[in-house]
């Protein structure tokens, strides 16, 4: 015993814990410093950290919202309209650019030359340029030139183009369309028993029947018979058409798609559709070859040996880097503050300015973007387990 | 060796921040360079000490010692704060700069100056990046109160108009209806406006932008009908758009707009300075002392109040902290207050603004200076 013993300022596991612990002492009081400094220079200026000012009347306005606001509304439903409006930005972007990311992805794998080459420039000249020369690009250089609202071009529907953007139309909902969201949660019910029962048989038989196009037909099925049942027995379609028209100053009525959000999505989606399709490409490449001279044996055609064997095998490797992608996506929306969408920034900092609570309205906004991004995190995670390799 | 190294290095880091911490607390400086921005915020009260209250005294001080003022200003607004093609600093505002760096150091190029948007200006003056902020400013209740800053005296009162194309056929308020209007966030405009359009129930929607720039380049391409801010402000862009003369301000006044210089809530002196630098404009113009008579006026004049005004009598400079002829030097090199009106404003610029409202009390205006005594 006594010959081993080592003076404990000479045993390297003792030393190895000093050192963590004082590391973690150092961090710990070099934040408190700076909490302590903050507090301090707040309460210098009379301006100790309250939420208290979220209850007040906002007092301003805001250009677009998606939930009903007015300058009476408080500044916490004006931080709402924000967080709503950055949402459908990025949720709309994401579904979008995901999209329009594969095709130009899978376009880049062309053998045919044109169709190659066109994916490549794209790529190329979008990845490399910044966002926010496109954000300017999509905003000054395209949506603002539309024609003004006098010599606006209607097109069928009809549809209003004009430099205050687009407005086409749009089905409103009427008195039944409550009663409608019913028949389109029963569709979902029965499309995922459909779902369930037929993944059963396809497990105990061995052969897989259709089961994606099965309860897609079966939920669409259910809508279309809800429709004209609802229809027929309550005299009022679910949906009214609303088709705008324009009025004085503006167009009332139908959708109304303003140049700041189309500016801000068509930026978005083409620029991180540009990183999407690298990503694709990548996974797609990293499928060995032999895997789909294999599937060419077996008598697959072009189309079913990528969705069948490529794509089941590429998205192991394409998952990862494509949540980055996403979180990038929406944290790059809070450069709709350049070009006047009211995202969530952009309204954070209206009520910045108009309150002087600086700490505040920002450890709110790092909270929402945090919260955001984990959640997107999450989902991309569980997606990537569910999808993983099974390794027998 | 390696663990040796990391334990060498938690050591020091914890030295470094100790250090960090004794050189906020007692003199201003000494930490590292990335501790120090963070304590610029707390560094000026406390090194103030034993003094009657926090911070009294120090934004003079820290401006002596940095060798010149630290001013922020607008960059967009000709006729008030903009870029020259030069590159220099111009306008109203710019020449206050000039007035109070001349009434410290009798050199009015001893400025630097910070410009800044309407939403970045409080943060940067409640951090101590400026000293002071003349920027076309709204003294508001709100503002003096929860933004930790105080307002000076006011040097241009404005009102609140709308720009509208001559063209689109709108003449008055009402005519908005259903209209976009272009606004510039984290200003009163903002504010007003709604106020406005809720109480006569117009139905409009805002287009918010950062800058003026933007703002009124929206306009320009035509994504709003109109465009809202100071009158004065509105007849300063209006000569920057492609054709002024397709654009008419409309009649309406939205608000009161009393626009002046602000400074941090907690140093006394530093806003007394600020104050009646401002003062000291109007009390020469209301003496009729303007810079090319103020050597004259100096050799000759055996009137007390000029004498108290230019330093000759009753240590005037003192009391604010600085020497007995900050006024001399502040008329003497920008002006008195219709000089640097005239000078940014007047018949021989692009504006062409009538005094009005900011004319001395004497001409039937509003600025009225107490004396200097």
């Amino acid at each position: 015993m006594n010959e081993t013993s080592v003076p404990f300022w000479r045993d390297e596991r003792v030393l190895q814990w000093i050192a963590q612990i004082v590391f973690l002492v150092a961090v710990i009081f070099f934040l408190w410093y700076l909490y302590h400094n903050m507090i301090t220079a707040l309460a210098q200026r009379g301006l100790l950290p309250s939420f208290h000012f979220l209850s007040l009347t906002a007092g301003f306005d805001i250009g677009e919202h998606l939930i009903s606001y007015s300058r009476n509304s408080t500044y916490g439903r004006a931080f709402i309209v924000g967080i709503l409006n950055t949402l459908e930005v990025s949720a709309l972007g994401i579904v979008f650019a995901t999209i329009l990311g594969v095709i130009i992805g899978v376009m880049r794998l062309s053998t045919n030359w044109l169709i190659n080459k066109i994916a490549s420039i794209y790529i190329e000249i979008i990845r490399n340029v910044p966002l926010l020369v496109l954000l300017v690009f999509w905003y000054t250089g395209v949506f603002l030139q539309f024609p003004r609202l006098k010599e606006a071009k209607i097109l069928a529907g009809p549809t209003i183009i004009s430099n205050r953007g687009v407005a086409m139309p749009w089905g409103k909902p009427t008195a039944t369309w409550h009663a409608y969201l019913y028949v389109l949660l029963l569709g979902l019910i029965l499309a995922a028993i459909v779902w369930w029962r037929l993944t059963l048989i396809g497990k105990r038989t061995g052969r897989m029947p259709l089961v994606t196009v099965w309860s897609t037909l079966t939920f669409l099925g259910v809508a279309l018979v809800g429709w004209f049942a609802i229809t027929l027995f309550m005299h009022q379609a679910p949906l009214a058409l609303d088709t705008p028209e324009i009025k004085g100053l503006r167009t009332v009525g139908g959708l109304e798609l303003t140049p700041e959000f189309m500016a801000l999505f068509s930026g978005l989606v083409f620029y991180t559709a540009a990183f999407i399709a690298e990503v694709v490409r990548a996974g797609i490449q990293s499928v060995s070859k032999g895997q789909i001279e294999a599937a060419r044996a077996l008598g697959l055609n072009g189309f079913q040996t990528l969705r069948l064997v490529v794509f089941p095998q590429a998205l192991r490797v394409i998952v990862p880097p494509m949540t980055s992608q996403y979180l990038n996506l929406t944290k790059n929306s809070s450069l709709a503050v350049f070009i006047g969408f009211p995202d969530l920034y952009s309204v954070a900092g209206t009520i910045h300015n108009q309150t002087g609570r600086a700490v505040e309205v920002t450890t709110l906004m790092m909270a929402v973007y945090l919260s955001f991004s984990l959640l997107t995190s999450v989902f991309m995670n569980w997606y990537n387990k569910k999808i993983r390799l099974v390794e027998r | 060796m390696s663990k040796r190294v990391f334990y060498f290095l938690g050591v020091l880091l914890v030295l470094g921040v100790l250090l960090a911490a004794c050189g906020g607390g007692q003199a201003s400086s000494g930490g590292p360079e990335a501790v120090k921005t963070v304590i610029v915020t707390v560094e000026a009260p406390s090194s103030g000490g034993s003094n009657t209250a926090a911070g009294y005294g120090t934004t003079l001080k820290t401006v002596k010692d940095r060798g010149y003022l630290i001013c922020g200003v607008n960059a967009q607004l000709p006729g008030f704060g903009y870029v020259d093609d030069q590159g220099n600093y111009k306008g109203f505002d710019v020449d206050y700069c000039h007035a109070v760096a001349a009434a410290i150091f009798g050199d009015p190029s001893k400025v630097e100056f910070r410009p800044l948007t309407a939403k970045e200006r409080f943060t940067a003056l409640q951090t101590g990046e400026i000293d002071v902020l003349i920027r076309n400013t709204t003294w508001t209740l709100t503002r003096d109160t929860d933004l930790g800053t105080n307002f000076a005296a006011t040097t241009f009162y404005d009102g609140q108009g709308i720009l509208v194309r001559k063209d689109s056929g709108i003449t008055k308020l009402e005519d908005l209806n259903g209209a976009k209007i272009c606004v510039a966030t984290g200003t009163t405009t903002e504010l007003n406006l709604a106020d406005q359009m809720a109480a006569r129930g117009i139905d409009y929607t805002p287009v918010v932008f950062e800058t003026a720039d933007q703002v009124f380049g929206a306009y320009e391409e035509g994504r709003c009908d109109a465009v809202t801010t100071d009158k004065s402000g509105l007849v300063s862009r209006r000569v920057t758009l492609k054709n002024p003369d397709d654009h008419i301000i409309l009649d309406a006044t939205l608000s009161k707009e009393p626009l002046g210089p602000v400074v941090r809530q907690g140093d006394d002196q530093w806003y007394d300075i600020i104050n009646w630098v401002v003062f000291a404009t109007f009390t020469g113009e209301e003496m009729g002392i303007n810079s090319k008579n103020v050597d004259d006026v100096k050799a000759k004049t055996d009137d007390p109040n000029v004498k108290k005004l230019l330093g000759l009598e009753g240590e005037m400079g003192q009391k604010l902290g600085l020497g007995d002829d900050w006024a001399y030097n502040v008329i003497k090199y920008v002006g008195n207050y219709a000089e640097i009106y005239e000078r940014n404003l007047g018949p021989g610029t692009p504006f062409n603004l009538p005094r009005g409202l900011n004319s001395s009390w004497k001409d039937g205006g509003l600025l009225y200076a107490p004396p200097i005594r």
